[in-house]
């Protein structure tokens, strides 16, 4: 077993309505970033875990997705990186 | 008949629920803990208003994953009736006891205010003793109320009569849809597709007396008791 840090992306499901990625685009706006077409706020997870390989590794965190880190209803998630720890 | 309402880390309406059905229904109530593994002979189940475990991650992702939960699942699947309120409410999508989710607010503010709710289907386990369509002033208090739901379970839920009840602008007949959290179809409350779980994000146990200006939620309880007794 090694350790790994696995990093992971849960974003708000594309054609959800984002309030937040919303307020945020007019933030942005109004400060003169106009060329921003759109925001998504989402969350940004780093997990320490101990996994035989990388690709375990990596199976292991998207199994905590589906069962507990992203709502499947509303969230989807992608795995950002993986790199020894 | 006892009410077995379930405290987790950050619930702060577990007393409210319970003075509600010891001293204006006038049934037995227990709390129970959320590292408990029996519902020590309740009848109903209820899932309380809060922040249980401080809406880390997302609002009822963590309790549902309490030792209790195992057994209000079963609770459920038994057909015993579950009444979900608020924090409640997201536990129980979370636990996939009801489906959709409840998403952050669409002004992104918490909301406390009384609401006029229209009582969408005066069917169920929990709104009997309501009239149809009859509208009913409950206070709501969250920021993370917006019923949200594909397209597919959104048409299910509505077709199957799921729906108890609809956040509304008015008291009158020709009230329109007013959903003052951007929930989809104005969608304030469900019941499961069997019918004995509900979940509702306003607080009927915070219109019990008319010192706190509304006793419109008094309905849901006597409305279990009746069906339960019967």
């Amino acid at each position: 077993m090694s350790r790994f840090r696995v990093a992971l992306h849960i974003v708000p499901r594309r054609g959800l309505l984002d309030p937040q990625g919303k307020a945020v685009a007019d933030a942005l706006h109004t400060l003169g970033f106009t060329a921003v077409h759109d925001v998504h706020v989402g969350r940004h997870l780093v997990l320490e875990l101990d996994a035989a390989s990388p690709a375990a590794a990596e199976a292991d965190a998207r199994a905590m997705c589906e069962k507990l880190l992203a709502n499947p209803v509303t969230e989807d998630f992608e795995v950002a990186g993986v790199s020894a720890a | 008949m006892k009410f077995g309402i379930v405290t987790f880390p950050g619930s702060n309406c577990d007393y409210d629920a319970y003075r509600a059905v010891i001293d204006v229904i006038g049934e037995k109530a227990e709390f129970l803990w959320h590292k408990d593994h029996d519902l020590r002979g309740a009848d109903v189940v209820v899932l309380p208003g809060g922040f249980s475990y401080g809406d880390y991650l997302r609002p009822g992702a963590i309790a549902r994953f309490s030792p209790i939960m195992r057994e209000v699942a079963t609770h459920a699947q038994r057909g015993g009736p579950v009444l979900g309120i608020c924090n409640g409410f997201q536990i129980l999508c979370e636990a996939g006891l009801l489906p959709g989710a409840l998403l952050r607010n669409v002004g992104l503010k918490f909301i406390s205010a009384p609401v006029h709710l229209r009582v969408e289907n005066a069917g169920t386990l929990f709104t009997n003793r309501y009239h149809q369509g009859q509208v009913i002033s409950i206070p709501i208090a969250h920021g993370d109320g917006r019923f949200t739901a594909d397209a597919e379970t959104l048409a299910r839920i509505e077709g199957e009569g799921q729906v108890a009840f609809r956040y509304v602008d008015g008291a009158g007949p020709s009230a329109r849809w007013s959903a003052p959290n951007g929930s989809m179809n104005a969608i304030a409350g469900i019941v499961s597709a069997q019918g004995n779980v509900l979940g509702m994000m306003p607080h009927p146990e915070r219109a019990m007396d008319p010192i706190l200006g509304s006793q419109d939620g008094i309905g849901v309880f006597e409305s279990v008791v009746a069906r339960v007794a019967a």
